[in-house]
């Protein structure tokens, strides 16, 4: 019984695994694209946010 | 699938509300800074760049000077400049938010605001303090090291920190929170690209404040968003239990 529930404590958090590491990329990916992007344009655009969040900025 | 859309839901929700919250802050803090500091970054061309020297007096002295070279497209100063850093200040918010919830996942979930704002908490500390130690915030038209090297020690500092925290929170051991103190202090002994002259135009009472405002302001946001996205996932779990429960009723039948 107890060795069941280990288990199934491990298979729900091998199947979380794939969704949670796709969000945290996709996260990852929006801040790299606004913070981080070295496309001039996005700089111009984000620029004041990039200042205001402290971000590696010029 | 249910768990990634219900977190994406979450971040959205999150995302925009409080990064409308650090839009307004700004503009009555951040921005006006900033502003002020562009017209001592125009006038003295060779502080740095100027990205968005509009065609305002000295306009060819920044051309010539230009950093960037070619002239990129900027949105206009005022109402559209003010729309673009909604939107990168929105957008990036949900990309904080998605990973902060996820984080939070991958230990257990928020389980309300309160543990939200926690996790807020954290990700004010990796994300804007421990950077900002060794990379302050900086103003338009002051001197600073190469970026993709400060890019660098940005991101690495963040990571480092933001492991470190969660050790410190989730482990036990003697060896993990040592490690947790190492990962916390190792960046700032590496330490961060520093430029070879700090001499800018920029008065230093104006840049005094700008800190103090990144600071604060961000303190806010990350509380907020921490805390709005531990109420908005307990409302968004649809799916998630209930996905494993049908499927066994579906057998049962």
């Amino acid at each position: 019984m107890v060795l069941n529930s280990a288990a199934a404590a491990v298979t729900i958090s091998a199947s979380k695994i794939i969704p949670l590491s796709m969000t945290a990329l996709l996260g990852l990916f929006i801040v790299g694209f606004v913070g981080f992007s070295h496309l001039e344009v996005v700089h111009n655009a984000a620029h004041d946010t990039r200042h205001s969040l402290a971000f590696p900025c010029h | 699938m249910s768990l990634f859309r219900n977190i994406v839901f979450t971040a959205v929700i999150a995302g925009l509300l409080s990064g409308l919250l650090l839009t307004v802050m700004q503009s009555f803090s951040t921005v006006p800074l900033i502003l002020q500091a562009e017209v001592f970054e125009n006038a003295a061309p060779e502080a740095g760049h100027s990205h968005d020297a509009a065609p305002a007096a000295g306009a060819t002295v920044s051309a010539a000077e230009h950093h960037h070279g070619e002239e990129a497209w900027a949105p206009a100063d005022g109402f559209e400049r003010f729309i673009y850093t909604a939107a990168a200040d929105m957008l990036s918010a949900i990309g904080f938010a998605l990973v902060l919830i996820a984080a939070s996942e991958a230990f257990g979930g928020f389980r309300g605001w309160r543990g939200g704002l926690m996790f807020g908490i954290a990700g004010f500390l990796a994300v804007i303090l421990a950077p900002g130690l060794g990379l302050p915030p900086e103003l338009p038209g002051m001197p600073a090291a190469e970026l993709g090297p400060r890019q660098i020690w940005w991101v690495s500092t963040a990571v480092c920190t933001a492991i470190g925290l969660g050790l410190l929170a989730y482990t036990r051991s003697a060896v993990f929170a040592a490690l947790a103190v190492v990962l916390l202090i190792a960046p700032h002994l590496v330490g961060a690209p520093l430029p070879p002259s700090h001499e800018t135009a920029v008065p230093m009472d104006l840049y005094a404040r700008f800190v103090n405002a990144v600071y604060a302001t961000n303190l806010v946001f990350w509380a907020v968003l921490g805390a709005l996205a531990g109420v908005v996932r307990e409302k968004f779990r649809a799916g998630e239990e209930a996905s494993a429960g049908s499927s066994a009723k579906l057998v049962s039948r």
